[in-house]
């Protein structure tokens, strides 16, 4: 925790967070299925200045022989951050980071897909982070789910994902970099609404067993809300054409 | 969101669901595999598509609106050559994985590799229709040419849909096919694949296929589809003076 210069206030005097939001308040969302001409299927997410995309394609005959099961298709995942998507420039190849956050997207990811149906194939998921400004990780599932839709894969439900943070001793909804570097506690969690389970939960920091089932109360209430937002995107692209 | 409701016409009703959306709950038919999911007493959507409840004859269906091809034997598809082997060819059927042609099946006897060379017969990037013998998990798709309409394609486009299209292109009991190619005089071979191959009398009508067959791809959700495309037609013969307006 911490980060460069002096701590700013997170929490202002009327209750509000450092950028105006309320402590259960998502940022700004937009989300696009289908940006992407060449992959299986594509979308485009956006949690305020966080913005991600994520490409599908599959499933496909796997590039790695060793890896292929004769019973399910194989998910593999990248996530990757763009150069130019923090302050300083980041080195493109892949760090220790990227590495684990690729395995823990996946694990988010498979128990809703149903790679049973494809034996000795591969499904690739390939998320860039084009612009980076804390929740990368939740933003790239929320994507990546969008896109393994708009590929026609079939899968038990959509995966949505946000962040709960403590910062200044507050629980708040949905953290930016400012209250991620400077705040007590940051949770990531992806849940399945429809089969109401939980696919990802990761906790940096402490938080009391009261302050963690609240923040998870917090987390699904947000996850129901960008889950219904998923939805509406996969509609709409289907809408425009009906007259 | 999507709970069914009580049915008050005769037709039933078509909607747009999504992954985790329920269908129907109770006892169903399902007529469409792998797009459907049964948990407890609900029936559950996999993807993106436009589910049909039918309550008087207890079946439902989910027609998926986009999707990956997946072959299953007996499936007519329409293949190019890939890359040749001694024996056999190696086929792109935009499948996972490539689909093996040998070259016995092909020629109908056997071939001596020492003194005939496969690109006699069928060399990389030649077209042919051909019928998914075998495919499991354990293998690669087989194909076979023996048949009526099977074989190398010698002339005519090829053009490519979204496989899960393919349906609505042949339409309920081939209406569709039968409106492209009555309308145009233009032969149409579909494959499950989302391959077609069209043979046209003119460039003129091939042009009107090709469009037709776009418009049938990006509209395969609306309803009064055929009729649609026929007008299509229509106005594209006048508007190119093949038929004189009215």
């Amino acid at each position: 925790m911490g980060g460069k210069g002096e701590k700013p206030k997170l929490i202002l005097e009327d209750g509000r967070r450092h950028d105006g939001r309320a402590f259960d308040e998502l940022r700004k969302i937009k989300m696009q299925v289908g940006v992407l001409k060449n992959a299986n299927g594509s979308a485009y997410v956006e949690f305020g200045k966080t913005r991600v995309v994520a490409a599908v394609y599959g499933p496909r005959e796997p590039t790695l022989r060793h890896v292929v099961s004769p019973y399910r298709a194989v998910l593999r995942c990248r996530y990757h951050m763009a150069p130019f998507s923090t302050d300083d420039r980041k080195s493109p190849a892949p760090s220790r980071r990227e590495i684990e956050l690729s395995k823990v997207i996946r694990e988010s990811l498979e128990p809703v897909v149903m790679t049973e149906l494809y034996p000795r194939t591969s499904i690739d998921v390939f998320m860039e982070v084009i612009s980076a400004d804390g929740g990368t990780r939740t933003t790239s599932i929320t994507a990546a789910s969008l896109a393994l839709a708009d590929a026609g894969i079939p899968m038990k439900d959509l995966v949505a994902a946000v962040a709960v943070g403590k910062v200044d001793g507050v629980l708040v909804l949905d953290i930016d970099q400012v209250e991620d570097n400077w705040g007590e506690a940051d949770m990531p969690v992806a849940a399945t609404p429809a089969l109401d389970e939980i696919t990802l939960l990761q906790l940096n920091g402490t938080l009391t067993k009261d302050e963690f089932r609240e923040g998870l109360e917090l987390a699904l209430k947000g996850i129901k809300e960008i889950y219904r937002m998923q939805k509406e995107t996969l509609k709409s692209k289907y809408l425009q054409v009906e007259e | 969101m999507t709970a069914s409701e009580p049915e008050q016409e005769s037709k039933p009703e078509r909607k747009l669901v999504t992954p985790g959306d329920l269908i129907a709950e109770g006892q169903y038919k399902v007529l469409t595999p792998y797009t459907v999911i049964k948990k407890n007493d609900g029936y559950y959507a996999l993807v993106v598509g436009l589910a049909t409840i039918d309550d008087e004859s207890k079946a439902l269906k989910l027609v998926p609106l986009q999707g990956p091809y997946y072959p299953s034997p007996e499936d007519v598809v329409i293949g190019i050559i890939r890359s040749l082997g001694i024996t056999s060819w190696e086929v792109d059927i935009r499948a996972p994985s490539p689909a093996i042609l040998y070259a016995t099946d092909y020629l109908g006897r056997p071939i001596n590799p020492a003194r005939e060379n496969l690109s006699e017969y069928l060399d990389v990037g030649d077209v042919i229709i051909a019928k998914i013998q075998v495919f499991d998990r354990t293998r690669d798709p087989l194909l076979t040419t023996r048949g009526r309409g099977l074989g190398k394609v010698t002339k005519g486009a090829v053009i490519e849909i979204s496989p899960v299209k393919v349906p609505r292109v042949i339409g309920k009991k081939g209406s569709m096919q039968s409106v492209l190619e009555g309308e145009t005089g233009c032969k149409v071979i579909v494959g499950r694949n989302g391959r077609l191959v069209i043979n046209c009398p003119s460039k003129d009508l091939e042009e009107i296929v090709v469009l037709a067959i776009r418009k049938i791809e990006a509209e395969a959700h609306t309803t009064g589809l055929t009729d649609r495309i026929k007008e299509f037609i229509i106005t594209e013969k006048v508007r190119r003076g093949l038929i004189s307006g009215r």
